[in-house]
């Protein structure tokens, strides 16, 4: 059984129908009991980053993600869910994330062309940085679906995957156990299923 | 590198696809479900639905359909039609939904527009209009095109996008229907006005139309069309690898 964590941040419908499609049972969740029962966890996230740290603390679950990741259960951040996972946040001031990713997220605009639009939205091509069990049924160059305005900066050693927009950008993050999209997969078309897939096959 | 969006739109009345689809190999032409399947499958890469419903029975059903959508395809979806407050964006997001576009909603009430920008962000928000020259000025139409607001509606869309919208589809009047190019002047003046996405709706009649658009006008992001997709006269795996051969990025 996957979790997806239900803290009130975004709209979980198309994540769970894309457990659905590949045969896999998710519960979507903010019971702390069903979380630790979970195989493994999904962390959503739409939205700005302190609202989402405050209600992801409010609900109780922010020690209970990072004690359930110690134990070696795989965990999946997916969007702004992956953006908690690093240390911290310069959106609109600075914020403490989970820490179970070192780096920090900063704003694309600092590292990108004045002339790009921001957000990032669209289909944009990974680049494969290096060999990440979430790639298993996957190609370097696949198209999978951005919307964001924030990167993970400062992570190289996490790093497994980058989008070329101006500027080589976080497009997959994965640390052991903990693994993270700043794109959608739930909205990246088979090749986000087979990411999602291959998450689902992850080993504690 | 992001890519050119093509994107078909669905017109869809009390449940069903309306504006006659012409395609072989599909059980029920009429389905949203396995027309947008069908493009899923084709290489879309985003779809738009528009629900041109008028009573309340019709909206549920549009509901009832989008989650059905949701459930079986797994690439962007935005909706718009009949979207006129904070709780009809609610009600198509539940569904599935990834972006809500607006139009008369927002000519009636603007602040729709930062009301569901705080709520949802801006990526969710698109302001769509419905736009026409009178005596040489471009001007906003509203009512699904049939009523001059009087806007001017270069400043109308920058207005929209201070507000908050994060996308705009531009659909030309004076070029919709006639099948001969996208309305290449009216998105130019648009897209150097905005810096957020815009779309580019009405006037597409064949594959050189597409390729026109985005080596003419960069700074367009996507092509939205709907008759020249539904009876084939346009195949988007064509379409998707004639505008790579000409150098545009696109997802193939």
């Amino acid at each position: 059984m996957i979790a997806i964590i239900d803290y009130g941040v975004g709209n979980l419908f198309s994540l769970k129908s894309s457990f659905d499609k590949i045969g896999q049972k998710t519960i979507v969740t903010g019971d702390a009991e069903e979380i630790k029962k979970a195989d493994k966890i999904i962390l959503p996230g739409v939205g700005a980053f302190e609202d989402a740290a405050k209600k992801l603390r409010e609900s109780g679950l922010f020690d209970l993600v990072i004690e359930e990741t110690k134990s070696g259960k795989p965990l999946m951040g997916i969007c702004l869910g992956m953006q908690l996972l690093f240390d911290k946040s310069f959106e609109y001031g600075e914020h403490e994330g989970l820490g179970l990713i070192p780096g920090e997220i900063r704003s694309i605009g600092e590292v990108i062309p004045k002339d790009y639009k921001i957000p990032h939205i669209g289909w944009n091509a990974l680049n494969i940085k290096k060999d990440c069990p979430l790639f298993k049924y996957i190609k370097d160059g696949d198209f999978v679906y951005f919307v964001h305005s924030f990167y993970g900066a400062n992570c190289s050693d996490s790093t497994v995957a980058t989008a070329e927009y101006g500027a080589s950008l976080t497009a997959a993050v994965s640390k052991g156990n903990i693994y993270g999209c700043q794109f959608h997969p739930e909205k990246s078309g088979e090749v986000g299923l087979n990411i999602l897939r291959a998450f689902c096959e992850s080993e504690d | 590198m992001i890519t050119k969006r093509i994107i078909p739109c669905l017109d869809v009345k009390d449940g069903r696809v309306v504006k006659g689809v012409n395609f072989l190999g599909l059980s029920d032409v009429s389905s949203p479900v396995e027309l947008a399947k069908f493009y899923s499958d084709n290489g879309a890469d985003e779809l738009v639905f528009y629900d041109i419903t008028a009573s309340a029975e019709g909206r549920k059903l549009f509901t009832d359909i989008l989650c059905e959508v949701a459930k079986t395809i797994f690439i962007p979806l935005t909706v718009g039609g009949g979207i006129n407050t904070v709780s009809d964006f609610d009600r198509v997001l539940k569904c599935g939904a990834d972006k809500v576009s607006v139009n008369s909603g927002a000519i009636k009430n603007p602040n729709l527009i930062s009301e569901a920008a705080k709520l949802y962000g801006d990526q969710c928000v698109v302001i769509s209009a419905d736009v026409k020259r009178v005596d040489g000025v471009f001007r906003v139409f509203s009512k699904g095109g049939r009523e001059n607001t009087d806007m001017e509606a270069i400043s109308w869309i920058k207005h929209c996008v201070d507000l908050g919208a994060g996308e705009v589809v531009l659909n030309s009047i004076d070029t919709d229907g006639v099948k001969g190019g996208f309305d290449l002047e009216m998105l130019k003046a648009v897209s150097d006005a905005v810096n957020v996405p815009v779309i580019a709706s009405g006037g597409a009649g064949c594959i050189e139309d597409f390729t026109t658009l985005f080596k003419t006008l960069p700074k367009v992001d996507a092509g939205l069309a709907a008759s020249i997709f539904h009876f084939g006269e346009v195949k988007i795996p064509d379409l998707k690898k004639a505008l790579k051969k000409e150098n545009i990025p696109i997802r193939i």
